[in-house]
């Protein structure tokens, strides 16, 4: 089945009373699952994410660190993003960058590209993610694939996480070295799509909804995907989000899937979030996901803050972004007057961050693959 | 490794494996097997004497270092469990006593109510009570109330060597029991005696399984091992279930809501 | 005199437990007497006089799990 009848299935599905309805028997039932090694399904992935779940998040988290030791070991993935665009012709009416807020523009020459690379190098970086607004027309095949031939001398792994593209697109993005695609749905529930979505390139729901399996088909090796939260249902995105990493891990063995957990903060132009997703409810996605997916990676932003991302590294958290930028040239080249997409929260140095990690007990991995 | 012993009534076994005197081919090779396999608790049974049977002193072949577990196999009831242990004790056997009460002769499978009455009434009268009972969660929580030292739910049917049959339940047990869990019966091979205490098991009871093999010193020396080793692989966090029922929260106790 | 001996009746004429064992020709050594429902010490089986429907159990240890 394509994932969009899979979503199709849930769209009349009442999770608010589903929720409501799942007792601590039930989850008691599909932690013996997981305890007896039995894969769950996407029943006990919903108990997890009821509210009766939350009375067990401290077995489950004891759960989750065990499984995602058992299958990542004591370690933590560390990557930094780096902006090279920000023009955006797209109306997403969460976004600071989004086409009507009215900043100056900015987008990196492959000079400039290439001074922000060397720093994020020095940093100790070895894992980069790239990222752009959507606009084709400044950002044309040529200058990604030539930012590509870049960023490799300096990156072992390139991510990109841009707008969606074609196959064909895909494909000449990773022959020139990039390896890994994030795309957030931001949001599953296509009513509220189209609502934060009002027109342009990104209202095509499906279009976007397909991009990870595209990126998969052109030879990607990893595909993030994820929601935004603060824009649907919580627990109801939490839970899409899940099956379509189930659907993309079994429908290409060959990709290492990941989801993160953005969660919307306060940027300039967005509107205030709707759905406030809490910590508490913050964990309990990440830890019903692992339960549901012991192989996933969990991808941990700059959105969140210090003292919490501390918390995250025992709780199935791999990968962490650190010592980011969240603005075009915002390590070397231009340094003061551009406009970040969201603020960053955790603002410690790559260095900081690596001691936490190896004082909690974990490695901290720079570069954890490279192709021969 | 720390010091890691268990403590039942007022005795330390550093040994997490207990031994049974059923079934061996000759009373001779007990102490042998007591000494190859380091155990220092092993159970005992009163019978009726049988004046045509050997009268030979099963006693005498166990060193005063080794706890004395009497049992009360042949007790249908809490009455009779009770004054079979009371006799065990009168005897001069020590305080310790397994509860077994078992009126199922097909499978020998032990009557959780007539042994949880039993165990109230020897509590109180000072006993170290060691009930054997079916895996049950409710069982163990009343057990505990009334002042058992320990619980011993069984693997699988006594003598059965089939191992942990009752897996999923004495993992529940294991996990929500106040008291000391030691699994009694059924455990046929080392690699099971492993498995239950690496599940967190706090000790394993093996006799038929030593007792009736080829060389039971052998034998026994292996089940030690084996309980060493699943004991060490639990202290070692490999299973983690016993952390998993911890009250306290100290992963996820810094989320309020 | 006929007493309970073991869960069945029994005809005796010993007069003291010591009295009983010998007949039974059981070796005291190991053995434990149980006497209308109280165990009784060998040191006083010598004092315990046999009356008619008395309840008397001989017991051993012997193997078991
Ligand atoms: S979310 Fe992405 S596509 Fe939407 S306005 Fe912001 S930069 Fe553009």
């Amino acid at each position: 089945m394509p994932f969009t009848d899979l979503v199709k299935e849930f769209e009349t599905f009442a999770f608010k009373d589903y929720f409501e309805a799942v007792r601590p028997g039930d989850v008691q039932k599909t932690l013996d699952r997981v305890d007896a090694r039995t894969p769950l399904g996407r029943q006990d992935l919903l108990t997890l994410l009821s509210p009766a779940a939350k009375n067990f998040m401290e077995v489950m988290a004891q759960k989750a660190q065990q499984i995602t030791r058992q299958y990542f070991g004591r370690t933590i993935g560390l990557y930094a993003p780096l902006y090279i665009s920000d023009f955006c012709s797209n109306h997403c009416t969460y976004c600071g960058f989004n086409t009507s807020t009215g900043f100056k523009r900015t987008q990196l020459s492959l000079e400039e590209i290439e001074r922000e690379a060397s720093a994020i190098f020095a940093m100790g970086i070895r894992h980069i993610l790239v990222l752009t607004g959507e606009a084709p027309d400044k950002t044309p095949l040529s200058y990604l694939t030539a930012a590509m031939k870049i960023l490799k001398k300096y990156f072992p792994s390139i991510g990109l996480e841009m707008f969606p593209m074609d196959e064909d697109a895909y494909a000449a993005l990773t022959a020139a070295g990039a390896d890994s695609l994030t795309v957030y749905q931001e949001v599953y529930d296509r009513k509220i799509y189209g609502e934060v979505h009002p027109r342009g390139r990104k209202a095509d729901y499906e279009y976007r909804l397909l991009t990870p399996e595209r990126g998969a088909r052109a030879g990607f090796r990893a595909v993030n995907i994820g929601t935004l939260f603060g824009l649907g249902d919580p627990m109801g995105e939490a839970f899409i989000a899940g099956v379509h990493a189930k659907y993309l891990e079994q429908a290409f063995p060959h990709v290492e899937v990941s989801l993160s957990l953005p969660r919307m903060t306060k940027a300039a132009g967005g509107i205030a979030p709707k759905n406030l997703l809490s910590d508490k409810g913050f964990v309990q996605c990440m830890l019903a996901w692992r339960l549901f997916m012991p192989r996933l990676g969990i991808t941990i932003s700059t959105r969140e803050s210090a003292p919490f991302r501390d918390r995250l590294v025992h709780l199935g958290a791999t990968r962490f972004s650190a010592g980011s930028r969240t603005d075009v040239g915002g390590y070397v080249v231009h340094t003061q007057d551009t406009t970040v997409q969201f603020e960053v929260t955790d603002t410690r140095s790559v260095e900081a961050v690596t001691r936490m990690i190896q004082e909690s007990g974990y490695q901290p991995v720079f570069k954890d693959w490279e192709m021969f | 490794m720390a010091e890691d012993v268990l403590i039942l009534g007022n005795k330390r076994f550093s040994s997490r494996l207990f031994t049974g005197t059923g079934k061996f081919a000759s009373k001779t090779l007990i102490a042998p097997m007591l000494a190859a396999s380091g155990s220092q608790m092993i159970t005992v049974a009163l019978r009726r004497v049988d004046p045509t049977a050997d009268q030979g002193n099963i006693l005498a072949h166990i060193p005063e270092t080794v706890t004395l577990l009497p049992n009360t196999s042949g007790a249908r009831t809490a009455d009779e469990a009770v004054r079979i242990a009371r006799i065990a004790r009168a005897a001069g056997c020590g305080d310790f006593i397994k509860i077994e009460v078992i009126t199922d002769m097909q499978y020998l499978m032990p009557d959780n109510h007539e042994t949880l009455k039993a165990c109230r009434i020897l509590a109180k009268e000072g006993f170290v009570v060691l009930p054997y009972v079916m895996p049950d969660i409710t069982v163990t929580q009343q057990l505990y109330d009334a002042g058992a030292a320990a619980v011993m739910p069984l693997g699988s049917p006594i003598g059965s060597n089939r191992g942990l049959e009752m897996r999923a339940m004495i993992q529940r047990i294991i996990e929500v029991s106040k008291l000391p869990v030691v699994v009694d019966a059924g455990i046929g091979r080392p690699s099971q005696a492993a498995e239950a205490m690496e599940m967190g098991a706090d000790a394993v009871l093996v006799n038929t399984a030593i007792a009736t093999s080829e060389d039971p010193c052998l034998a026994g020396k292996a089940f030690s091992l084996a309980v060493m080793a699943g004991r060490m692989a639990f202290l070692a966090s490999l299973a983690g279930t016993r952390k998993g029922a911890t009250a306290s929260s100290p992963l996820t106790g810094f989320l309020r809501e | 005199m006929r007493i309970n001996l073991n869960g069945s009746p029994v005809e005796t004429t010993s007069r003291s437990l010591s009295d009983l064992v010998a007949e039974q020709g059981l070796n005291p050594l190991s053995l434990i007497v149980e006497y209308n429902y109280e165990v009784v010490k060998q040191a006083s089986w010598g004092e315990i006089h046999i009356k008619d429907n008395d309840t008397i159990e001989l017991l051993n240890f012997v193997g078991g799990g």
